[in-house]
């Protein structure tokens, strides 16, 4: 045996060891910075004017239309992705097993959930605002509507996925069960599987709206924009995302603690969805079992 | 079926009603009506994932249609010019695409290292009780929003850059002959090197996640040979993990790389957004996604022509990429159901 070798071998591991734990903890490094500094310059802004007053008011106002605009948006966005994805989905894992457009339709969904979202919004431009444009003679030209179905397109892969392998669980002796008692298949599915994947979807709903809900590129040229507050689909209407992009660009720093304060709110919004998710999947596993 | 046949074969009294169910239909009318449920059920299934197909399609499409003036009109000009004006009217593509491959080249560079040290950390170093809480702290960086990373870059990590690494950087390796020109160049902080890191921060997470899962699918078997021949972990890792989950890995990197390319928000804060195209990583740049997010709403005419152009370019390109990632990922999950 050569000692020499024998100890490289292990100062390498060593040294290995020391990098990977190092690279770790990078990771950890940045996770906790950027969330330190989101979260006390965020505090630091956040009071009462920020609910009640709307951005038309600059460094004086708040965010009030902002606030309901993200949410109305989101709403909407979830409101069209949901259903369309669940039953995606559901015609992916029950439907379409072996076919080969349903391992296509698989295979270009996956490609979708990480397709560049800024490409989306120009294509819910392209087909939506531009021909609402000129069918209404632009009095409709941005709307809040177009920037819901853009941030749907975000969402709808992760439900499809998500409903897809969630289906994909539920043990076929349910189904051989149910189709022997000599129910339709669309009852079966609807009544039996998709209640018993309830919780999974759930998940993949709410991991969709954590995903769609952060997104600032699509919706700059969809929902655009609106100092004031908004309410019908078809109006311009401001979001969180677009304000906050639009306030750090501004020279005034009373505008960036603002866009702090619009950071937390969005970062606190999207970490709930995304702990509920987790919460929701636990506990319909335990209590499937 | 008749009747009496049916009550025949069927002996059982629950069945005695036979060819009717419970509201007097004939049964046989009662398949068919569900046989006809069952085919309009299935054609929505069918018509809302064929949705999916078309979105791909269609953004693909609409771009190109968009961008058709410049595409066509301009062609091979469009994509070779670094020429951007949008007072003459004149649009090269170059510096744009320039920026958005070698920050997301930098972006690679830094996070599969990264990465790969964090599923190693994860998947063999670790004690058990640490593996859930530090995997979902990095599954975190990934669930952050993009806009939450653009400000971080700009008000907090780009002054960071500008006071600390920067000058650092240029007085070290700037100095060297030939590497030196890539850190050549005054501290603004701002730049192509920045929007590398944080690009890196952010797409870390993703690939760490590809890797710890495909690390975890090696058989136990084989790490365990290893172990019993003498190997250190190091060696069963870099010798044997590596080897067997190949392909998979090369996929993750590539949807880290597809994920670099189309990010928006984060790079456009910190890049500068000049149409330069410089030897030096400190210096501002542009990139395809920031370009559009930038213009767009002030565009009009040819200049909103050549930005859908852009976004037709970022689209194939990433399609691809992700094409490749996916392909690759494939590869593995096969191999493992043969077994």
């Amino acid at each position: 045996m050569n000692p020499g070798l024998y100890r490289r071998r292990r100062w390498r591991n060593t040294l290995a060891m020391l990098l990977a734990g190092g690279a770790t903890l990078i990771g950890l490094a940045f996770l906790a910075w950027i969330l330190w500094v989101t979260l006390s310059r965020g505090i630091a802004a956040i009071g009462a004017p920020l609910f009640t007053r709307i951005t038309a008011h600059a460094e004086q106002g708040g965010l009030a239309n902002a606030i309901v605009g993200s949410l109305l948006i989101d709403l909407m966005a979830i409101l069209i992705a949901a259903p369309i994805g669940v039953m995606a989905g559901t015609w992916l894992a029950e439907f379409a097993a072996r076919s080969r457009l349903g391992a296509l339709i698989r295979f270009l969904n996956d490609i979708l959930l990480s397709a560049p979202s800024i490409v989306l919004g120009l294509f819910v431009y392209v087909v939506v605002v531009l021909p609402m444009t000129a069918a209404s003679d632009g009095a409709v030209t941005f709307s809040a509507l177009a920037g819901a179905l853009a941030l749907a397109l975000i969402g709808l892969p992760v439900i499809v996925r998500t409903t897809d392998e969630m289906l994909q669980l539920v043990p076929s002796t349910l189904r051989e069960a149910a189709l022997s008692l000599g129910i339709p298949q669309w009852k079966l599915t609807w009544q039996v599987l998709l209640r018993a994947a309830g919780s999974g979807i759930l998940t993949g709903v709410l991991l969709a709206l954590a995903r769609l809900a952060g997104e600032t590129a699509p919706l700059l040229f969809t929902a655009f924009g609106n100092n004031f507050m908004a309410f019908g689909p078809l109006d311009k209407m401001a979001s969180l995302p677009t304000v906050i992009y639009q306030y750090t660009n501004d020279p005034n720093p009373a505008m960036h603690a603002i866009a702090w304060a619009g950071a937390l709110l969005i970062t606190l919004f999207v970490l709930t969805l995304g702990l509920l998710a987790r919460l929701v999947l636990t506990r319909g596993k335990t209590h499937h079992d | 079926m008749s009747h009496a046949t049916a009550t025949a074969m069927h002996p059982d009294p629950r069945q005695s009603s036979g060819g009717h169910d419970p509201r007097g239909r004939p049964v046989i009318d009662r398949a068919r009506t569900d046989a006809r449920h069952d085919r309009w059920f299935r054609g929505t299934l069918r018509t809302c994932a064929l949705l999916v197909l078309v979105v791909l399609v269609g953004a693909a499409l609409s771009t190109l249609w968009g961008g058709r003036e410049v595409l066509f009109g301009d062609g091979w000009r469009f994509l070779t010019s670094a020429e951007w004006n949008p007072v003459e009217n004149r649009y090269g593509a170059l510096a744009p695409v320039f920026g958005t491959l070698v920050t997301s080249l930098i972006a690679l560079l830094l996070a599969v290292p990264l990465a790969f040290g964090i599923a190693l950390f994860l998947t063999e170093i670790a004690p058990a009780w640490l593996r859930g809480p530090v995997a979902a702290a990095i599954d975190l960086l990934a669930a952050i929003p993009s806009i939450i990373y653009g400000m971080w870059g700009l008000f907090v990590f780009v002054p960071f850059m500008a006071e600390r690494v920067q000058p650092t950087l240029s007085e070290t390796l700037g100095t060297l002959p030939l590497i030196g020109v890539l850190f050549d160049g005054p501290p603004l902080g701002l730049g192509i090197l920045t929007a590398g890191i944080v690009l890196a921060i952010m797409i870390v997470p993703f690939i760490a996640a590809v890797m710890r899962e495909v690390f975890q699918a090696v058989p136990t078997r084989l790490k365990e040979s290893a172990s019993a021949l003498g190997a250190t972990t190091w060696e069963v890792v870099w010798d044997i993990v590596l080897p067997y989950t190949r392909s998979a890995v090369i996929g993750g990197i590539f949807l880290g790389l597809g994920r670099a390319l189309g990010e928006t928000m984060a790079v456009t804060f910190v890049l500068g957004n000049a149409y330069d195209i410089s030897a030096s990583l400190l210096m501002p740049g542009t990139s395809i996604s920031s370009a559009i997010a930038n213009e767009f709403n002030e565009a009009v005419g040819s200049h909103r022509s050549a930005l859908l152009a852009l976004g037709f370019l970022l689209f194939v390109v990433t399609f691809v990429v992700l094409l490749v990632a996916r392909l690759m990922l494939r590869r593995l999950s096969r191999r493992e159901g043969t077994r």
